[in-house]
């Protein structure tokens, strides 16, 4: 094994899934420094990365639920008009009867499970493919967010709006920072922190040799250098602004999930369903609730982007959502989801998310125009699993590693790493 | 046969996969018109011997030279060997489902006039080669609509649609039952007649020993001997001691079953078939499981042995009709899998890669998936917990795989069949049903399951075994039941055991309802 596969493993675990969100972040790293040259360091300005967040959010959170049903082997088109629909009826609810904003959101959030329940009926207990169940959830909640907006606008009151376009408050001294996000930016820095600390001893508990220090020492480093750069940036924009809510919602919303399908029966539930449902059955899985509550929770992240979009607009309209599915589809595989299910990670597709995000941003400051945006992502889209794909045949990660070959001094003499028998993954792994 | 010319030597081949050496210095002659047979336990090298000589691997990945028909090949690919009249047929046959027999055939291969699929010419000759390999069907048939046993002989017409001088067979007869073995054996006979030479190769020891001319021994990718059947008297004993190096004494390991009361009864148990629901997949079955005993299932393939023992494990097959279980005197009602893990019932499924794991797992994931309650609180994973009873049954089955966080395809058949094993131990179940505990499995991993199953029984629970290898069940059981059709025909204790008696009754409703 080379020392940089050896290396990348330490730093980041060592499967495929991991091997991939290496290279994500490595991209995403190489993408921001190559836009922030370009644009004159316009793209880490504070409003630059505030405009960001607030504008990504809702597209990352639908990530997030997009991930758990890819995982389970699904997919949904009806996101971007099930948010659409959730944020008319909540516009109208609170125009028409006067209801106060978090009743409103409360509201807006059942609207969202009893749809995902719909969907997830059918996707689950009736059997009828989720492409299926979903393309005709777009076009029926499209239709409905006209019919009952008569595909009109309709304004959202002030309070209400805080959840797409509020800030932080200033409170506290005048440090010239906004104090709240200097806490919070804290607050990430001990978790991060904390959570390494917590690995070292998991690995020691499980009698596994825990890697170096110094690796730990990096695994802690890079981060928080990441984190204080963005506390001190987004603590010291324009007076007035600072992190985003919607991007405070999206955080803690990534923090649950990633605990859930790590550290959850119910999140390892989705990955065996995806894997392979008829084994996950014969374990004992309960493979329609599974897929039923998989549906159900992403129509409620949609509903829930689907506010936290209209706050930020401060109006709801017959044309909002539209693609937004797609962003979301393509987000998790750009962050290592396999297309037949199974794998996939959270934080690999908000990774993901962001690279679009990112890309998106820097080429609109660059002033490109939208056509062309559109053609970039779509290369990006298919060279980042196109490339998944070559690795996978190729059974390891290997364009770092082919860049570093020339640079290597060990000889590929040392044990079978244990990918190698199966360079025909996924077919007959039998040798003999 | 050993002055018949030599068709194939294939000279000192090896071949490395990236810190593996899966042959090294491998030598094959394979001589004109006979039966050749390879043989070797899982991972001694088989099977990617048979990828070099089909162009799989192609020349140049390889070291070694391959001498066909006297000149030297150098196989850029499977259609260049293919061309030269090599075909092999694997384990897994690959043929599309949705189209019919002819067009099977000829898939890739379309006998074509001006561009277009001559279709007249094409049934023509697919009835021609269809008559060649015994196969009685209508050409129009989908591949779906036959059985196993027949896709066999429409994958074996296939290659001969190729022209085929040389017949690679992979396990061909893993996957069918005992009929439609000797037919196929039989088949092979008479291409032999035919001038066809053939390579194959099998775990089935017995069937190489009563088909071969010729059987080359490989150990951990070395070629061992060659030895001629007739001249040297070979015998399965002969194969297996080439096979593993040293001389097994017995298949079985030794031991004393000490047998408790009955503590787990089937009655009356009836199934509808999941869709024809007039048929019946189980009928009237009625059983008895004592503690420490292992029960034996028998019976020839389609009998419904495994639909009986999935009905029983939550329902997750067919439809119930009627029939009761008792478990330590009391009934239990069992509607869904999780109820039957909750009664301490545990099914290792005969298809571990399709239904027995997930092959994105890795070891730990893989062992715990079927009880995850034992490793969480209030549904959070304690992650450490999860890796020490991995690794405790890795240490106490002896998977052997460095940790327990290698993905469960990189082990092989015996290993993996642990590892389903493993999964099902730690659910802690009083009832374990097998269904083919050894399929695919070479000799020394064999002898390591029986072990564990024994070991099972002595810890007080009940085993129940399915398997279609009748010595396997001899050997392993304490009593065997037979099935034919659904229908429980016999109960048959050891010392009664034998594979004539055992055969009679698997086929005896047969008989009866005959005469």
């Amino acid at each position: 094994m080379s020392r940089v596969k050896e290396l990348q493993k330490s730093l980041f675990g060592g499967n495929t899934s991991n091997a991939r969100q290496f290279g994500m972040i490595f991209t995403l790293v190489a993408i921001v420094l190559l836009f922030e040259i370009l644009t004159n360091g316009l793209t880490l300005n504070p409003g630059n990365l505030i405009s960001l967040v607030s504008q990504y959010s809702y597209i990352l959170l639908l990530a997030i639920g997009m991930l758990m049903v890819i995982v389970a082997g699904h997919i949904d088109l009806s996101v971007g008009s099930i948010a659409a629909f959730v944020g008319i009826v909540v516009a109208k609810v609170m125009q028409d009867y006067a209801v106060p904003w978090f009743l409103a959101v409360l509201i807006g959030l059942a609207v969202g499970a009893v749809i995902g329940a719909w969907q997830g009926f059918w996707v689950a207990y009736v059997g009828v493919p989720a492409f299926i169940v979903t393309l005709a959830g777009m076009m029926l909640f499209r239709g409905g967010n006209q019919f009952i907006g008569n595909a009109n606008t309709i304004p959202v009151p002030e309070g209400f709006r805080v959840i797409g376009s509020g800030f932080l408050p200033e409170v506290g001294p005048d440090t010239g920072y906004n104090n709240l996000t200097l806490l919070l930016g804290l607050v990430v820095c001990v978790a991060v922190v904390v959570r390494e600390w917590r690995g070292r001893r998991t690995r020691r508990e499980m009698g596994a040799d825990a890697a170096p220090m110094w690796i730990s020492v990096i695994r802690v480093a890079f981060p928080l250098a990441v984190v204080v750069f963005a506390t001190l940036q987004f603590a010291g924009g324009r007076i007035g602004t600072s992190f985003p809510v919607s991007g405070i919602i999206l955080g803690v919303l990534v923090v649950i999930y990633s605990f859930i399908t790590r550290n959850t029966a119910g999140g390892r539930h989705i990955y065996a369903v995806g894997g392979n449902a008829r084994a996950a059955e014969l374990s004992g899985v309960k493979l329609k609730r599974v897929n039923f509550m998989v549906m159900m929770n992403m129509s409620v992240l949609a509903a829930l982007a689907g506010m936290i979009f209209v706050a930020r607009s401060a109006a709801s309209g017959p044309q909002d959502g539209i693609g937004w599915e797609l962003d979301a589809i393509a987000a998790v595989f750009i962050g290592g989801a396999a297309v037949s299910g199974g794998l996939g990670t959270i934080s690999g597709s908000i990774v993901g998310g962001l690279v679009m995000a990112v890309l998106n941003n820097g080429l609109q400051l660059l002033g490109v125009g939208s056509d062309r945006v559109q053609i970039i992502k779509g290369l990006v889209l298919l060279l980042a699993v196109a490339f998944d794909v070559y690795n996978k045949k190729q059974g390891r990660f290997s364009v770092i590693d082919s860049l570093m070959r020339p640079f290597r001094r060990d000889t590929p003499t040392g044990p079978a790493s244990p990918a190698e028998p199966g360079q025909e993954r996924g077919k007959s792994p039998v040798a003999g | 046969m050993r002055d018949a010319p030599v068709l194939l030597e294939m000279r000192a081949i090896t071949k490395e996969f990236p810190g593996v050496k899966a042959l090294s210095d491998v030598n094959l002659v394979v001589r004109q018109g006979e039966i050749h047979a390879i043989a070797g336990e899982n991972g001694a090298g088989k099977s990617t011997l048979m990828k070099v000589l089909s162009g799989v691997h192609p020349y140049g990945s390889y070291t070694g030279q391959i001498l066909y028909q006297g000149t030297e090949s150098r196989f850029s690919d499977i259609r260049a060997s293919e061309n030269a009249g090599i075909v092999i047929i694997h384990q897994e046959l690959a043929l599309v489902p949705g189209l019919s027999i002819t067009e099977n055939i000829f898939l890739g291969n379309e006998p074509r006039r001006g561009g277009v699929i001559d279709w007249k010419t094409a049934n023509r000759r697919a009835l021609e080669l269809m008559a060649l390999v015994g196969l009685e069907e209508d050409p129009d048939t989908l591949i779906k609509d036959i059985g196993v046993g027949k896709q066999q002989l429409v994958e074996i017409a296939k290659a001969f649609a190729k022209n085929v001088r040389l017949l690679i067979l992979d396990e061909p007869t893993a996957a069918l039952n005992e009929t439609d073995s000797q037919h196929l054996l039989e088949l092979m006979r008479d291409f032999k007649q035919r001038g066809i030479t053939s390579i194959i190769i099998s775990h089935k020891l017995n069937e190489i020993a009563e088909i071969a001319d010729a059987i080359t021994i490989l150990r951990d990718g070395h070629t061992i001997e060659t030895l001629d059947v007739k001249a040297d008297g070979v015998d399965e004993d002969r194969i297996v001691r080439g096979m593993v190096g040293r001389e097994l004494h017995s298949r079985f390991p030794d031991h004393t079953p000490d047998i408790g009361e009955v503590f787990f009864e089937v009655r009356d148990w009836t199934v509808r078939h999941p869709v024809a629901s007039d048929r019946l997949v189980a009928k009237n079955a009625s059983f008895t499981v004592r503690r420490g005993e292992i029960v034996g299932f028998a019976g020839l393939m389609g009998a419904g042995r495994t639909e009986l023992a999935m009905s029983i494990f939550g329902r997750s097959y067919g439809v119930y009709a009627s029939g009761q279980i008792f478990k330590d005197g009391r009934e239990i009602v069992i509607k869904s899998v999780s109820d039957a893990i909750e009664h301490g019932l545990a099914y290792v499924s005969e298809d571990r890669k399709s239904i027995g794991l997930n092959l994105l797992d890795d070891i730990k994931t893989s062992v715990v998936s079927a009880k995850l309650s034992k490793i969480t609180s209030h549904g959070v994973i304690d992650h450490v917990r999860e890796h020490r009873a991995a690794e405790d049954y890795r240490t106490s089955l002896r998977v052997k795989a460095p940790t327990v966080d290698e993905p469960v395809t990189t082990l092989s058949g015996g290993n993996q069949q642990k590892v389903v094993l493993a999964k099902w131990m730690f659910t802690d179940p009083d009832l374990l049903i097998l269904d083919e505990p050894t399929r695919g499995i070479d000799v020394g991993a064999k002898y390591e399951i029986y072990g564990i199953i024994q070991r099972l029984a002595d810890q007080g629970k009940g085993v129940i075994v399915i398997s279609s290898e009748l010595p396997e069940l001899i050997g392993l059981c304490d009593r065997i039941y037979t099935v034919f059709e659904g229908t429980i025909t016999g109960d048959i204790p050891r010392r009664d055991a034998d594979p004539e008696l055992l055969l009679k009754q698997m086929t005896s409703v047969k008989k009866a309802q005959r005469s």
